[in-house]
This record gives structure tokens, sequence and C-alpha cells, in this order.
């Protein structure tokens, strides 16, 4: 099998390439004929069961249940109470602008010119307030409705961003703290980070869901849905700190020597020299992180949150549309895939932009 | 400025007794206030109740179980149920991700995309979305009156999947699991000294003998165990509404298998693929060189070398995606995380039963990186090998 590298080879003329890349053996033949079969038979059953014999109009709902093919019908009957949930029908326009609000701010935070912490805080302190205000409403006229009532992409995107929010400032505290100089305060929040990185995401939002109101005060319990978002943030903030300790690490110690010798106080080596630098070196896992929270804010699901996945069940869940749910599946995880590949993308893009800066 | 913060050593000690103070009062307190609580609604702080019989079913455990049974042995289940699990889905998941890892860096066009579009798919989809999609796939199986056995031996179900199984005790196949591990440890271990001696060939002999023991042992671990006056082999065959005979896969523990070995699959694959792509290019044209065919290449120089550079990256995948088998809970898989969860709900011994949970994966975990790194340490390159 051929060994050259593909940007090599996307550079040559295209018969060479389709005989390097596809037909450089026989071997090679057997493998591109076989497995470009299963491609062919995949991407065919694929458009046969989704477009072909599929229907799309809730009208045709009798024609679905018989029907080989998809019902996208469901969705176009309920997408309304995928992406809105249980949010009051007349208000649903607010919940749609709010998650414009959040994409737009992610997407702003992805340009460099807002990456300075100052610019970045300012960005999503900005961008979250005005996703609250337009969901919680009770303020410049807007009705206002409970977070009880939030649901399906607005709920996801909201845990999402909360939990950036808290868990990425706490990140900071976390892996200086691990880092410190002082024995007993680095190996006591060593022990923290790695009894919560060790536990399930999963019980640490159900023992903050169900069994922290048991141990705290009755003041301090607030609203469930804002215990699970503090313990997702937790567990974040251990998984962060790790990668920004990382960071850190990765660091030659002369920097901060030198600024040591220079005679720069702590906040100042640390705001100044120490923290651009490891963010700048933790950026690619970093992103990696957020894009694992972004996917597995879903498991909120499982707690008794009505986020996109649980309003995406509701909504196949009464009889009417119960033989569709598979559609449904198929409607969020493009959702979801959407949202992360994009993300992920945007990763990978960084990662060879630092790549080609450090060179 | 007061004096004790100019003197630094003071300062210092005063804030780590602050902090490592403040952190123990924070978890003190809320000990006390859960016991206060719990004490209010009448429940007696103890593990006394592990004792009490639990009244409630489990749907699925490897040892006998029934309502009358312990609170201990319904936790115990669950942990089996969840290792259980993790043992099936964490090999399926590695050899998935060896062969997509393979295929994405084969330099092959077509396989690279079959690979790519794999991948991509799985990796970018929560595992929670996929295992509600898998579990509605399998639920919409034929029932057991319309499905035929493939082979005589398969049954795809909506009830459940029916393979031909053992007439055999589960304690024997324990015993035959035992043996085949400590005879790969043994081997693995003799892989280590390889390299200080110099008789391949012996070797080679002493593993021959090595496995055929252990093959030996098995097969006698599965005849001691054997259930009597009933033939060894069992085949699910069509009785009434249902099949007998046979081993039955609920569709909840085979939806928690699929999906966890083809997510983590994906995520694996990434990692080899990462590992393949380290291995300096030198390493195979050297294989070239010395007039290799292209599968010694593979499997002499690049697959154990790729191997051996994602080892610690693997480990962590590995911990990871064994927490990632409480998502069983979401399809009521009664792994270690839904034992507990029930139990709270039926005994109301909450701060007991969170810190079993807790210690539960403490322990997995650490013993499972722990196990994971001495085989690292194992197969690690030392000395003249490390010429990379």
């Amino acid at each position: 099998m051929s060994i050259a590298s593909p940007a090599e080879i996307s550079r040559q003329p295209l018969p060479k390439v389709l005989k390097d890349r596809y037909f450089a053996t026989r071997l090679d033949t057997v493998v591109t004929v076989t497995f470009g079969l299963v491609v062919l038979w995949l991407l065919w059953s694929f458009f046969e069961w989704a477009v072909l014999h599929a229907y799309f109009d809730p009208a045709n709902r009798d024609a679905c249940v018989q029907s080989e093919g998809a019902c996208w019908a469901v969705v176009t009957a309920r997408w309304r109470i995928v992406l809105f949930g249980l949010y009051p029908f007349e208000e649903q326009w607010r919940s749609a602008l709010a998650c414009v609000t959040i994409v737009i701010t992610t997407i702003l935070s992805c340009l460099p010119w807002f990456w300075s912490a100052l610019r970045l805080a300012l960005l999503w302190v900005a961008g979250f307030a005005v996703f609250y205000i337009l969901m919680r409403g009770g303020m410049l006229g807007l009705a206002p409705v409970g977070e009880r009532d939030w649901g399906g992409l607005a709920l996801t995107l909201f845990i999402f961003a909360a939990v950036v929010l808290i868990g990425m400032p706490l990140s900071v505290i976390f892996a200086l703290l691990r880092r410190s100089e002082l024995p007993w305060i680095s190996r006591t929040m060593g022990l923290v980070i790695d009894i919560v990185r060790s536990l399930p995401l999963l019980t640490i939002m159900f023992a903050f869901a169900v069994v922290l109101p048991f141990a705290t005060p009755d003041w301090m319990n607030g609203q469930q849905l804002y215990r699970v978002i503090v313990g997702y943030a937790i567990f974040f903030a251990c998984y962060q700190a790790e990668i920004i300790r990382g960071g850190i690490q990765s660091l030659p110690a002369g920097q901060e020597e030198a600024a040591k010798a220079l005679g720069l106080g702590y906040w100042q080596r640390v705001g100044h020299i120490v923290l651009p630098q490891a963010f700048r070196n933790a950026l690619p896992p970093t992103i990696n992180q957020v894009v694992i929270t972004f996917k597995e804010t879903s498991l909120v699901t499982i707690i008794g949150f009505f986020d996109i996945l649980a309003s995406g069940r509701a909504a196949s869940g009464t009889g009417e549309w119960s033989f569709a749910t598979i559609e449904i599946y198929v409607f969020v995880a493009l959702i979801f895939f959407v949202f992360v590949f994009s993300l992920s993308r945007y990763g990978a893009y960084l990662e060879r932009r630092l790549r080609v800066g450090a060179r | 400025m007061p004096a004790i913060l100019k003197n630094s050593r003071l300062r210092n000690q005063f804030l780590q007794a602050a902090f490592v103070g403040g952190l123990v009062l924070l978890v003190l307190l809320m000990v006390l206030t859960a016991r206060e609580n719990l004490a209010a609604q009448g429940l007696t702080s103890g593990f006394g109740f592990l004792e009490r019989t639990t009244g409630w079913r489990i749907s699925f455990s490897l040892i006998d179980y029934s309502t009358s049974s312990t609170y201990a042995r319904a936790i115990w289940i669950g942990l089996l149920n969840s290792l259980f699990l993790g043992a099936l889905s964490l090999p399926i998941a590695t050899m998935l991700g060896i062969a997509v890892g393979v295929m994405r860096t084969s330099g092959n066009g077509m396989a690279e995309l079959l690979g790519t579009i794999y991948v991509e798919i799985f990796r970018n989809v929560p595992l929670i979305l996929q295992l509600f999609f898998w579990y509605t796939i399998l639920l919409t199986l034929p029932s057991p009156r319309n499905a035929e056995p493939l082979l005589g031996s398969i049954a795809l179900t909506g009830r459940g999947i029916y393979i031909l199984g053992l007439n055999v005790s589960g304690g024997s196949v324990l015993a035959a699991a035992v043996i085949l591990l400590a005879a790969a440890a043994v081997s693995l271990w003799a892989g280590k000294m390889r390299w200080a001696r110099a008789d391949r060939a012996q070797i080679r002999r002493e593993k021959t003998v090595l496995w055929a023991a252990a093959g030996a042992l098995v097969l006698v671990a599965l005849w001691l165990g054997r259930f009597p006056e009933t033939p060894l082999l069992t085949l699910p065959e069509a009785r009434g509404l249902n099949f007998d005979g046979g081993i039955r896969i609920s569709p909840e523990l085979m939806a928690c298998i699929i999906a966890i070995s083809i997510y983590g699959g994906a995520y694996i694959a990434e990692i080899i693929r990462s590992g393949f792509n380290a291995v300096p290019r030198g390493m195979y044209e050297a294989g070239h060189a010395l007039g290799l065919s292209g599968f010694q290449i593979f499997s002499r120089i690049r697959l154990p070398l790729a191997i051996r550079i994602v080892m610690p990256t693997l480990i962590n995948q590995y911990v990871w995606l064994f927490k990632a088998t409480t998502i069983g809970i979401a399809i009521s898989f009664a792994d270690f995380f839904m034992v507990i969860s029930t139990s709270i709900n039926q005994s109301g011994q909450t701060l007991e039963l969170i810190g079993i949970l807790m210690g539960g994966f403490l322990v997995i975990n650490y013993t499972l990186a722990w196990v994971l790194n001495r085989v690292n340490d194992a197969i690690a390159l030392r000395g003249t090998q490390l010429r990379m």
C-alpha cells in the first residue's frame, strides 16, 4: 500500500491519484471495490429510506405506518415540541431567538479578536444575559416564563452555556490551587479533582439533583435545574483544570523564573505570563472538552429534565406517532451533529493553525 | 499591613490550614445536616440496612437473586452487571477501534472514506441518544413467534437475542475466564523477559505448552461445571410464544453493548490512528528494505509500535468508557448506579449508599487504571528497543 501522504497526493494529476490511492496493488483494488460497494449500499439504503419512500406531510400519517421509508411527517408535525418543549406556544419566538443568541455568541468567541480574557468574559456575560432575559421574561414587556417550562434546544443550550460559563473560571482557580507551591493546598485539590474525575457525570448530576437537598440548609438549595448546572460545572472544572495544568506544565520553567527575576508578583506572573500561554497550549484539548460537555448535557434527560432529547422522546411518545421514534432520534441526532461537528472541525482547524504558528 | 501577613512562612501555613480546614468543615457540615434531616424522617444511619431484604426485582443478574435477597446482594449484583457490561463492550470497542484505525491510515482512499464516515457519525452524536436509538431498533425486531433462528443458533427477536450456549454453571465459566486471563498474564510476563533471552524458538515452544495447558484446564473446568443429564450444547428452539434453550441476551443489555462498543470504537479508532501516524516512517521503510511483506510490516512493526505509543491515552479512554456504562439506567439496565439509585428510593439510606457508589467507582477505576498501567509497563519498549 502506498505511503505517500494525502497532501502530496492531492497535488498530483487525477489518474495517478486514482492509481496510488485506490488501485496501487491487487489487494488495494479488492479493498477499494469491496468498501466502495459497502459505501454505495449504505448511501443507497439511507437515500431510499430517508427520501424515496419517505413521507413529509402529516396528513399522510396512515400511509407512513405502512411505508418502508422514513416518516418525516412526525418532524413536520412536532418540530415545535422538539425544539421548544413546553415553552408557551405564542412565546416560542423568544426561545428561538435565545438559541440564535447563544449560537452567535459561540461563533463570535471563535474569532481571534475576542481572544482575551476580558473580551471573552464580556461577550459571554452579555450573550448569556440576553439569552436569560429572552427566556425568563418578566421585564421589557415580555411575559414571565418560569424555568420549569423551558425545554428543547433552548434548555440544552442554556445548560451548556451556564456550565461552561461557571466552569471555565472555576477551572482556572482549580488549576492554580492544584499547582500551588503550598503542599497541603495542592495535594488536597489534587485529591478532590481525582475523586470527581473518577465518578461518572451521571452520578454527580444525580447527587446534586436528588441528594444534595438533604445535606444543605434549605436556603441554599434553589431550583433543581441550577443545582444540576452547578454540579456539572464542578465536574467540567475538574477536567478542564487538568487540561490547563497540562498547558502550564508544557511551558518552559524559564518563563516563570524570568518573571520572578524581574520582580513580578504572583498575580502578575499568572495573569500576564503563565495563563495566556497555558491557554494557547491547551486550546485543542479545551475545545475537545467543550464538545464533550455539549454532548453530555443530554444526560440530564435521565434526571428528568426536558432537554432536546427528552422533548424529542415526548414528541413521539404519544400513541399517534409512537411508531416514528427512529425518525425523531435521527432528527435530534442531526441537530447535535451540526453543533458538535462544526465545533470539532473548528478545533481541528485551530490545532493546525497553532502548529503552523509554533513552527 | 499586619505583621502576620509579612511573615511569609506563617502566612503560608495559615493559608493551608484555612483551605484544608474550610473544605473539611464544609464536608462535615453537609454530613451532619444530612444526618439530621434523615433522622427527622425516622431513618437510622449506619450500614445495618445492607442486611435487610429488598423486596424489589432486578431485571438482569448473573447470580441468584430474589425479592427476599438482601441489599448487600442487590448492590453486589449491580456491581457485577456493570463489570460484565464493561468486560463485554470494552474489548469489542477495542477491536472495532483498531479495525477502523487501520482503515483510516491504510492509504487506500475508499477504506479511509468508510472509516471517516463511521467515526464522524458516531463520535458527534451523544452516547445516550445512540443508546435509545439501538434500543428502539432492538425492540422493533420481530416477536419470538415470527423469528426464524439463523443457522439454527441465533434468533433475533424483539424480546431479546437468543444464541446457543453451554449447559454449564456460571462458576465454571468464571473459572475458565480466570484461567485464560492468567495464561495471558503469564504469556505477557514471559514476553517482557523475552528481549533478555536469545532463544526465541524455545520461548515459542513454552508459549505453545502454556496455551495448550490453559485450554485443557478450561475444558476440564467447563466439563466439571456442566449440569447433569443435559446435553452440553443448548440451542434456541421456538416453543409456543417464546424461545426455549440457548442463552437469552435481553434487549437492554444488547443495546448497552452495541451503543458503548460503537461509540467507544469511534474514539478508540481516533486514538489508534494518531498512534499509527506517530510511528516514524523510517521504521516501515526499514521493514521494506529488509524485504518484509506488507502484512509482516503491519503486524510486527506498525501495530506493536502504535499500540505502545497510544497505551497511556487508551488507558484514560477505557476508564472513561467504563464510567459511561452508567447510562444503562436510561433503559433500565440494572447496573451498579441503577441498583444504588433504586436502593436510595426504597430504603432512604442516602448517605451510606452514595458513599458505596463513590467508593465502588473509585475502586473500579483505580483498579482498571492500575492493571492497564501494569500491562503498559510490561509491553513498554526498553533499552535497545527504544531507538525510534
